[in-house]
C-alpha cells in the first residue's frame, strides 16, 4: 500500500461517514415529505426535528472533509469530477442550500403557514440531494468521466442508466437508514405506536431497495460491464456481506431488535461502498485515471496523511462528545 | 518568458468566463459576510455570557441568548454557503486545482478540520445551553472561538498564495517539489489575515451595535439596548484604529510583491518617482482624470521616501493590466470608510474619557446605525480590490484566470441558479434575524425541540 491508497482510505472513510450520517440525515428529511398532513404529522416532524437538530451541521461536514482531501491529494481526478458533473454537483450544492437553511429557519418563525413554507423545502430538496449524488457516484463508477477540464459529456454523464441507478439506490438507502434511526428514537423518546409506523415503513423500504439493487445487476451488467466485472471479482466478498448484513437487518427490524438493526444496516452501506472502491481499484476515475497517476508529489501526500492523523485525533474525541451528550439528554427528556 | 504569458492571452478565454467569475464572485462575496460572524461573534457571545452569569446580570444573559441563536442561524447558512464554494473551486476552476492542488488545497484540509471542530461545539454549545453547567457550557465555546480564528487562517493563507505563490518550482509547466506546509506562510499570508481579523471583528461590532442603535433611536432606551450597543461597539472602536495601521502594512506588501495590483489600486500609469497619492477619479486612456492628489503621497507611503520610485501600469503590456477603475475605486472605498469608522471610534472614544458615557447626540446613534452597513462595504470592497486587481491572472504571474476556468458548456445557467437562490437566501435570512430580536424570540435551529417528548413540564428550563 503506497503513501496515496492511504490518503484515499481516509477519505473513503470520511466518504463512509457521509453516507452514514448525513444519509440518515437525508432520509429523515425525506420521511418528513410523506409524514402526512400538518396536524396528522406534527407528531413524527417533531421527532424528526428533534433527531437532527443539534448534529445536522456537523454530519454535513464528512463531505466537505472528502472534498478537500480528493482536490489536495488527487488534484487532476477532482478537476475532471468537478467540471464533467458540474451539472449534478451544482443541483446538489443547491438542495444542500436549500435543505439547510430550510431546516434552520423552520424553527425561527412563528407562522404556521410559513413554517410550512420551509418544511416543504425541507423535504423536497432531502429528496433530490441524494439523487444528484447518487448520479454523480454512478457516473464516475461507469467509467463516463474521462480525465482532463470538462472533458466528459456534461449531460449523460449524469443522465444514463448506472446514474439513474446510483440516485434511486440513495435516495432508497438514506431513507431505509433514516427509518431505522428513526424506529429506535421513537421507542425511547415517544411511544412503541409510532416506532411501530416506522417500523412497517422500514420494511417496505428494505424490500423496496432490496427490489432496485436486483434490477441494479442488470442494468451495470448491460451499461457498466467493468464495474460489473469488479464487483463480480474483487468486490463479491464485500458484496456478499452486505446483502447478508441487509437482510440481518430486516430480520432484526422484524423482530424489533432497533439497535441491532442499526449497526446491520450501516455496515450493510459500508460493504456496499467499500466494494465499489474495491471493485474499481487501481483506478481512481475509471477507465483510466490510476490513484498513481492522480496522486500529488510525495511531499504534499505524507504531509496529508501527518495533518490527517493529527486531525482525526482533535475530531474523534469531539465527536463522541457530541453524540453522546446528544444521546443522554434524550434519555433525560424521557426520564423528568 | 513574457511572450510565452501573451501568447496565452491570445488565446480566447471560454464563452461563458464571466459568469464563471460572477458566479464565484457572488458566493464568495456572500459567504464572507457571514462568515466574519463566525470568526468574531462568539468571543462577543462568550463574553457576554461570562458577565451575565459571573454578575448575575440578567441584561448581559437575555443578550447573550439571544446573540448565539443568531450564530446558530449564521453558522447554518455559512455551512451551507461555503459547501457550495468547494464545489465552485473544482466546477468553474478544474485548471487552477488540477496543477497547484496539491498546494493551494492542503490549508482547506485544515480548514476542513477547523470547521468540523466548529460545527461539533456550535452543535454542543447551542444544543447544552440549558443543559450543561455554565462553566462547562462557557468552556465549549471556547473550541468555536479557536476554530473560527484557525478556519480563517487557512482559507485567506490560501488566497495569500494566490497572490504570492510559492513553496514550488515549476519545470515545463509542471509543479515538482511542491511544499505545502512552505507555501501555506507566504509573504502575504501575514498580513492579509490579521487584516481578514480585525475586519471581521469591526463588521462584527459595527453590525451588531448598529441594530441597538436603530432600536435606541426608536426610544428603547434600556439599559438592555445600551450594553447591546456597547459591547460590540467597543470591540469595533479598538480595532478601528489598528486596522488603518495594518491596512498600511499589508499595502507595503502589495507594494513589494505586486506592484501592478497596487499601480491599479492607485490609478497609476507612468513609473516615475515622487508620485502623488490620488483619491477617487476616473481612469480614461491611460490617465487618472478627476482626481484629488496628494503630493508625493505614494512615494511616501510605498517608500517611506518623498522622491521613490512607484512602479506603474506601463510596466507590463496592456493585456496583463487589471481592470484599473474597478480595482481603484473600490480600493479608495475600502480606505475612505476605514478612515471614516476610525473618526467614528474616536469620537466614542473622545466622549467616553471625558463623561464615560456616548455622546448624547442623535447623530451619534444615526452614524453607528449606519456603521455596520459601512463595514459589511469596505469588506467587500477590500475583496473586490484585492481579487480583480490581481486579474489577469489567478496565480499571480504563474496561470491565467482563462486558463484555469472550465470550458464545461452552460456555465451560464449555474450562474443564474446560484443568483435566483442567493437572492431568495438573502431575503429569508434577514427575515430571521429580524425575528430573533423580537419580543418572542425563536429558537436557534440546533437547539432541542421543547415539545418532543409530549409531556410539557418537561420542557427544559
Ligand atoms: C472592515 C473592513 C476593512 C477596512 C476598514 C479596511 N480594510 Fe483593507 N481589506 C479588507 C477589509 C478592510 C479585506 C476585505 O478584509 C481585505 C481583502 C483581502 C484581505 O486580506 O483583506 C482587504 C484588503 C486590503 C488590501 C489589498 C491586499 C491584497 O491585495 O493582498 C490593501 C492594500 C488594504 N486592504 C489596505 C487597507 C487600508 C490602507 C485601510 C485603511 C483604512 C483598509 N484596508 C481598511
Ligand atoms: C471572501 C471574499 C471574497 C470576495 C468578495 C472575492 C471576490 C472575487 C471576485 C470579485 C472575483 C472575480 C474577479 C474578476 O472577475 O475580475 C473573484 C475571483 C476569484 N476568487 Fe475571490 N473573493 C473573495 C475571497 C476569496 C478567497 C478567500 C479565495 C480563495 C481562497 C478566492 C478565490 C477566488 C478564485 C479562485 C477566483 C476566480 C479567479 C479570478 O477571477 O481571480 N477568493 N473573487
Ligand atoms: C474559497 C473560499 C472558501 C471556501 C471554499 C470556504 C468553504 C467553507 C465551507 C465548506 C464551510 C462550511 C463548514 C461547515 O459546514 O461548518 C465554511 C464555513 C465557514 N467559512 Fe468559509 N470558505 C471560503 C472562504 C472563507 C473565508 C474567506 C473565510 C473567513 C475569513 C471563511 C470563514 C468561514 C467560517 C468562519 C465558517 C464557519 C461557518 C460560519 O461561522 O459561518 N470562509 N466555509
Amino acid at each position: 500500500m503506497t503513501v496515496a491508497d492511504a490518503v484515499l482510505a481516509v477519505m473513503f472513510a470520511g466518504l463512509t461517514a457521509y453516507a452514514l450520517f448525513a444519509g440518515a440525515d437525508f432520509g429523515a428529511g425525506v420521511w418528513d415529505l410523506f409524514a402526512g398532513g400538518t396536524r396528522r404529522g406534527r407528531q413524527q416532524r417533531d421527532l424528526i426535528e428533534h433527531s437532527l437538530a443539534p448534529v445536522w451541521e456537523a454530519n454535513h461536514v464528512w463531505l466537505i472533509f472528502v472534498l478537500v482531501v480528493l482536490w489536495t491529494g488527487f488534484p487532476p481526478a477532482f478537476a475532471a469530477i468537478a467540471s464533467t458533473l458540474y451539472i449534478p454537483l451544482t443541483l446538489a450544492a443547491l438542495g444542500m442550500i436549500a435543505r439547510g437553511s430550510a431546516f434552520a429557519f423552520r424553527k425561527t418563525v412563528p407562522s404556521l403557514s410559513v413554517q410550512r413554507f420551509f418544511g416543504a423545502a425541507f423535504a423536497f430538496s432531502s429528496f433530490v440531494t441524494p439523487y444528484f449524488l447518487g448520479a454523480v457516484v454512478g457516473g464516475i463508477a461507469s467509467g463516463r468521466v474521462p480525465p482532463g477540464i470538462a472533458a466528459g459529456d456534461v449531460v449523460t454523464s449524469w443522465i444514463n442508466p448506472t446514474s439513474a441507478l446510483g440516485g434511486v439506490l440513495a435516495v432508497g438507502v438514506c431513507a431505509y437508514l433514516a427509518t431505522v434511526l428513526l424506529c429506535a428514537d421513537a421507542q425511547r423518546d415517544v411511544s412503541s405506536e409510532l416506532a411501530d409506523r416506522f417500523r412497517a415503513r422500514a420494511l417496505v423500504t428494505a424490500i423496496v431497495v432490496g427490489v432496485i439493487a436486483a434490477i441494479g445487476i442488470l442494468v451495470l451488467r448491460s451499461d457498466a460491464p467493468r464495474l460489473f466485472d469488479g464487483l463480480t471479482h474483487r468486490g463479491l466478498p464485500l458484496m456478499i456481506v452486505s446483502a447478508l448484513a441487509g437482510v440481518a437487518s430486516i430480520l432484526l427490524l422484524f423482530r424489533r431488535r432497533y439497535g441491532w438493526a442499526r449497526i446491520t444496516a450501516a455496515v450493510a452501506v459500508t460493504a456496499v461502498l467499500w466494494g465499489w472502491a474495491a471493485a474499481q481499484y487501481p483506478y481512481i476515475v475509471p477507465p483510466s485515471l490510476t490513484i498513481t497517476e492522480a496522486a500529488a508529489g510525495h511531499t504534499t501526500q505524507i504531509t496529508m496523511l501527518v495533518s490527517l492523523l493529527i486531525g482525526s485525533v482533535l475530531l474523534l474525541p469531539a465527536l463522541v462528545l457530541l453524540y453522546t451528550l446528544f444521546q443522554r439528554s434524550h434519555h433525560d427528556q424521557t426520564t423528568v | 518568458m513574457v511572450a510565452e504569458q501573451l501568447r496565452l492571452i491570445a488565446l480566447e478565454a471560454p464563452a461563458d468566463f464571466v459568469f464563471a467569475r460572477s458566479q464565484m464572485a457572488l458566493s464568495l462575496g456572500w459567504h464572507i459576510v457571514v462568515a466574519c460572524f463566525g470568526v468574531a461573534f462568539p468571543a462577543m457571545v462568550l463574553f457576554a455570557e461570562w458577565r451575565g452569569y459571573r454578575n448575575f446580570d440578567a441584561d448581559m444573559a437575555r443578550l447573550a441568548r439571544t446573540w448565539a441563536r443568531a450564530i446558530g442561524v449564521l453558522f447554518a447558512v455559512g455551512a451551507v454557503s461555503g459547501t457550495i464554494l468547494s464545489f465552485e473551486m473544482g466546477m468553474l476552476w478544474p485548471g487552477l486545482m488540477s496543477r497547484f492542488g496539491e498546494i493551494y488545497g492542503y490549508p482547506f484540509t485544515l480548514e476542513g478540520f477547523a470547521f468540523f471542530l466548529e460545527a461539533i461545539f456550535v452543535g454542543i454549545y447551542l444544543f447544552g445551553w440549558d443543559r450543561l453547567s455554565p462553566r462547562m457550557h462557557m468552556l465549549c465555546a471556547v473550541p468555536i472561538l479557536l476554530s473560527g480564528i484557525a478556519g480563517a487562517f487557512f482559507v485567506v493563507a490560501a488566497n495569500a498564495w494566490m497572490n504570492t505563490p510559492t513553496g514550488f518550482r515549476l519545470v515545463n509547466g509542471q509543479v515538482v517539489g511542491a511544499q505545502p506546509v512552505a507555501a501555506m506562510f507566504n509573504p502575504s499570508t501575514g498580513a492579509e489575515v490579521v487584516h481578514m481579523l480585525i475586519g471581521a471583528v469591526m463588521v462584527v461590532g459595527f453590525s451588531v451595535a448598529s441594530v441597538y442603535a436603530v432600536g435606541m433611536l426608536r426610544g428603547r432606551r434600556d439599559r438592555y439596548h445600551r450594553l447591546g450597543l456597547l459591547l460590540p461597539l467597543t470591540a469595533a472602536v479598538i480595532a478601528a484604529p489598528v486596522q488603518i495601521v495594518v491596512g498600511d502594512w499589508i499595502a507595503n506588501v502589495v507594494a513589494e510583491h505586486q506592484p501592478v495590483k497596487l499601480a491599479a489600486m492607485e490609478g497609476h500609469f507612468d513609473t516615475s518617482r515622487s508620485v502623488a497619492l490620488s483619491i477617487g477619479g476616473i481612469y480614461i486612456d491611460n490617465d487618472l482624470r478627476y482626481e484629488i492628489s496628494v503630493p508625493y503621497g505614494l512615494s511616501l507611503l510605498v517608500d517611506h521616501d518623498p522622491d521613490g520610485e512607484v512602479i506603474g501600469l506601463d510596466s507590463v503590456p496592456p493585456q496583463l493590466r487589471p481592470p484599473v477603475n474597478i480595482t481603484h475605486l473600490s480600493y479608495n472605498a475600502m480606505v475612505g470608510i476605514g478612515f471614516g469608522l476610525a473618526a467614528l471610534a474616536a469620537w466614542t472614544g473622545f466622549v467616553w474619557w471625558r463623561r464615560h458615557d456616548i455622546p448624547r447626540t442623535r447623530w451619534y446613534l444615526r452614524a453607528v446605525a449606519v456603521s455596520g452597513i459601512a463595514a459589511v462595504a469596505a469588506l467587500e470592497a477590500g475583496w473586490v480590490a484585492t481579487e480583480v486587481g490581481r486579474q489577469p491572472w489567478i496565480v499571480y504571474r504563474i496561470q491565467l484566470t482563462s486558463e484555469a476556468v472550465s470550458t464545461a458548456p452552460g456555465l451560464r445557467y449555474g450562474f443564474y441558479a446560484v443568483l435566483l437562490v442567493y437572492t431568495v437566501l438573502t431575503g429569508m435570512t434577514v427575515y430571521v434575524l429580524r425575528r430573533l430580536t423580537g419580543r418572542q424570540p425563536a429558537r436557534a435551529p440546533q437547539e432541542a425541540e421543547p415539545s418532543v417528548p409530549p409531556q410539557p413540564e418537561s420542557a427544559p428550563r
